[in-house]
């Protein structure tokens, strides 16, 4: 602890209370003769003196504190625990697909109203992260507009519910599509653009899409959004408590149960399961074909792909426009269990989700994607006493898994191939 | 029969301010081994670039079997069989050694979507296939054993043997190699001069070579082609080449 380190310790904690004092220690207040600027309570007062200490603190001990660190750190990658691949451990694979397919179908069972719901919302981002894993996680294309599609997916079965009384079960595939078609045609002109570029035309095409369902007020009712979307039926069975028309069927007429509102709920969650199911399915498949390999070697190497033969504007527009479809899934879907959808529910913010979901669950591993969805979604519900400070602690989750875990949380090794000699 | 490759003429390459590669003219027959050499500088990697696609030619004609193919896109001349490999090897590193032969046949694989999901009977012939047509490569170069490593751990010679390997997977009747002996030690120059002179007598394809190596160069050329800052300086045998007095004084007077 040398005379310089206090020096830093004593600039950076006088830095620290200019900079709170103004912030947290002054507030507007709406007086009767216009706004006065009045100190904050104590208890602000308080914390701002501990955040002082604090940072006094770990900069006086800055140099111990980071050999810990770098200690834990290249501890981290020695041992950095990696999913096998499937083709490794086949039974260990079909075992925790038994096991979690038996948890998913049990669950709506034992679980609450409220906790079917919340793995409903999970689900619907577990869909989203598998769908931006395969644009940025594999084809290595950085999409923050994402959450564009996901709307045009949702607005889709909306308008089409509303204006044309389309079914869920038709429009899915639709939104899928148009989704998908919205993806091709946004892929095309931009595919050109590479990393940051990318990154901020993508961005703002999110953002046209949410202004243009913000201002195209005769379809889309604006800002106040579409609301009363109908829910999934099952085959035609409708899980209100009155029909909506003459000839509709009710799930609980029909199996003689009294109504109640939780078959509806749970309905819609295993639904949600059946898409997911399909979802994992699918990219599974995509990863072991040849596109899905494409895919990767395009991320790694551009050029060397061009020069065997690889078109690179199709191979990106095929990721771009996978992505969108699912994204496109996942917006019926979620128009549908809300019920309710307006411009508010599509802001970058949700971009940024996705994007932290496949950041954290590790580039490319849909085991990782789906633990790391089900962690984004389920600590903000149990933080919600922290309301304001949950983007903090987004954002501190962020910093330490780059510093820890830069790899993500369950990265996959890659999958064997079985060669003729070994 | 018309037995001619590739006929490159005029080709010139301006950077701003700077002519890369000035008039240069090149002629590549069936089965044939042909080397360009020339000092670093000289443009030979441009030539590439020009050739395959990279760069657009800012004048001249590339005639590749009786076609100008100067204006197509990389991938498109790549498609046609014209392949090659860089002065600084571009495997896919985080991928497997395999995965690196798989992708490289993309287009002789089965790439429909649904017959992918479904893993259909042809869909599972077609990559059966492929696997057995990389494990064959692999064999040749000694690096089966290492078929399921990430191609980017390997050492340095078999990464550029992968390379070659890589390139034969896309079944090109032109391969071009920029400085394949670059970084190798004397026993993997010798394998690797074996490769290349199977690749001409036993595969039937022709070879472009970049090299330095005066000794492997000399050995299997056919003939060769001399560049000294851009322009063609001389092209002959190597007997010719050698005993050139304008290519030993700019450039084998050197050594
Ligand atoms: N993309 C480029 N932009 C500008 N100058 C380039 C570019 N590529 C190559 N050059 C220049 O062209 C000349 C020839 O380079 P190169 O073809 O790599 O030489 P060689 O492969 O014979 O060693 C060099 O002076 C190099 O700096
Ligand atoms: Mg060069």
């Amino acid at each position: 602890m040398s005379k310089s380190s206090f020096i830093d310790a004593l600039i950076a904690s006088v830095v620290m209370l200019i900079l709170t004092s103004w912030l947290l220690g002054l507030q507007l207040d709406n007086q009767p003769d216009g706004l006065r600027i009045i100190l904050n309570d104590a208890a602000h007062t308080t914390w701002v003196i501990v955040g002082v200490v604090l940072v006094f603190f770990t900069q006086l001990f800055k140099a111990p504190i980071s050999r810990v660190f770098s200690g834990i750190k290249s501890k981290g990658q020695d041992s950095g625990f990696k999913l096998p691949a499937p083709e490794e451990k086949p039974t260990l694979y079909r075992f925790l697909t038994i096991a979690a397919l038996a948890g998913l179908l049990i669950w709506p069972f034992v679980a609450s109203r409220g906790a079917v719901d919340l793995a409903t919302l999970t689900l619907i981002y577990v869909m989203l992260g598998l769908g931006l894993n395969v644009v940025v996680g594999l084809a290595g294309l950085l999409d923050l507009g994402y959450v564009g599609f996901y709307a045009v997916g949702a607005y889709t079965y909306g308008i089409l519910n509303t204006y044309f009384g389309v079914g869920f079960w038709t429009a899915l595939p639709i939104a899928g599509c148009l989704a998908a078609l919205f993806g091709f045609l946004l892929g095309f002109p931009v595919l050109r653009l590479r990393g940051d570029y990318l990154a901020i035309v993508t961005l703002g095409f999110g953002e046209i899409i949410r202004i243009m369902l913000n201002n195209m007020t005769e379809v889309t009712g604006g800002p106040n959004g579409i609301s009363q979307i109908d829910k999934p039926t099952l085959f035609g069975l409708e899980f209100n408590r009155r029909a909506s028309s003459d000839e509709a069927t009710l799930f609980h007429d029909f199996f003689g149960l009294d109504y109640s509102s939780n078959y509806k709920v749970i309905f819609v969650y295993l639904a949600a399961v059946l898409l997911v199911v399909l979802t994992v399915f699918v990219i599974n498949r995509l990863l072991r074909m040849p596109i899905g390999r494409a895919w990767e070697a395009l991320r790694e190497d551009e050029i060397a792909c061009r020069s065997l033969g690889l078109n690179p504007t199709i191979i990106k527009l095929s990721a771009f426009t996978i992505g969108a479809a699912f994204a496109g899934f996942a917006g019926s879907f979620f128009a549908a269990r809300q019920g309710f959808i307006s411009p508010e529910s599509f802001t970058f913010i949700e971009s940024a989700i996705i994007l932290a979901i496949v950041v954290l669950g590790g580039m490319g591993s849909q085991v990782g994607v789906i633990l790391a969805a089900i962690i984004m979604t389920i600590l903000p519900e149990m933080a919600r006493e922290f309301n304001e400070y949950r983007m903090l602690m987004f954002g501190l989750m962020m910093v330490f898994m780059m510093i820890w875990r830069p790899q993500g949380l369950l990265p996959m090794t890659r999958p064997k191939m079985e060669m003729r000699n070994g | 029969m018309d037995n001619k490759l590739l006929e490159v003429s005029g080709l010139t390459m301006r950077f701003g301010g700077l002519l890369a590669v000035n008039n240069v003219a090149l002629e590549v027959n069936d089965q044939e081994i042909i080397s360009v050499i020339g000092p670093n500088g000289a443009g030979k990697t441009t030539v590439f670039n020009c050739l395959t696609g990279f760069y657009q030619p800012t004048a001249g004609q590339v005639i590749y079997r009786g076609e100008p193919v100067q204006q197509l896109p990389g991938h498109v001349i790549s498609r046609k069989g014209m392949v090659r490999t860089f002065q600084h090897v571009r495997l896919f590193k985080e991928m497997t050694v395999v995965e690196n032969l798989l992708v490289a046949q993309h287009r002789h694989l089965n790439t429909s979507f649904l017959a992918g999901l479904f893993k259909t009977k042809s869909f599972k012939k077609a990559e059966a296939e492929g696997i057995e047509r990389a494990a064959n490569w692999l064999d040749r170069i000694g690096l089966a054993e290492f078929a399921n490593r990430q191609a980017g751990n390997l050492a340095y010679g078999q990464q550029r043997r992968l390379e070659i390997a890589r390139c034969m997977m896309t079944q090109p009747s032109l391969l071009m190699l920029d400085e394949p002996a670059a970084g190798l030690n004397p026993a993997e120059t010798d394998e690797l001069d074996e490769l290349i002179v199977e690749l001409r007598d036993q595969h039937k394809i022709s070879i472009l070579l970049i090299e330095h190596d005066m000794k492997l160069v000399m050995g299997i050329s056919d003939r060769i082609y001399v560049v000294n800052q851009g322009c063609p300086l001389a092209n002959g045998t190597p007997k010719e080449i050698q005993s050139n007095p304008d290519v030993i004084k700019a450039y084998l007077g050197e050594f």
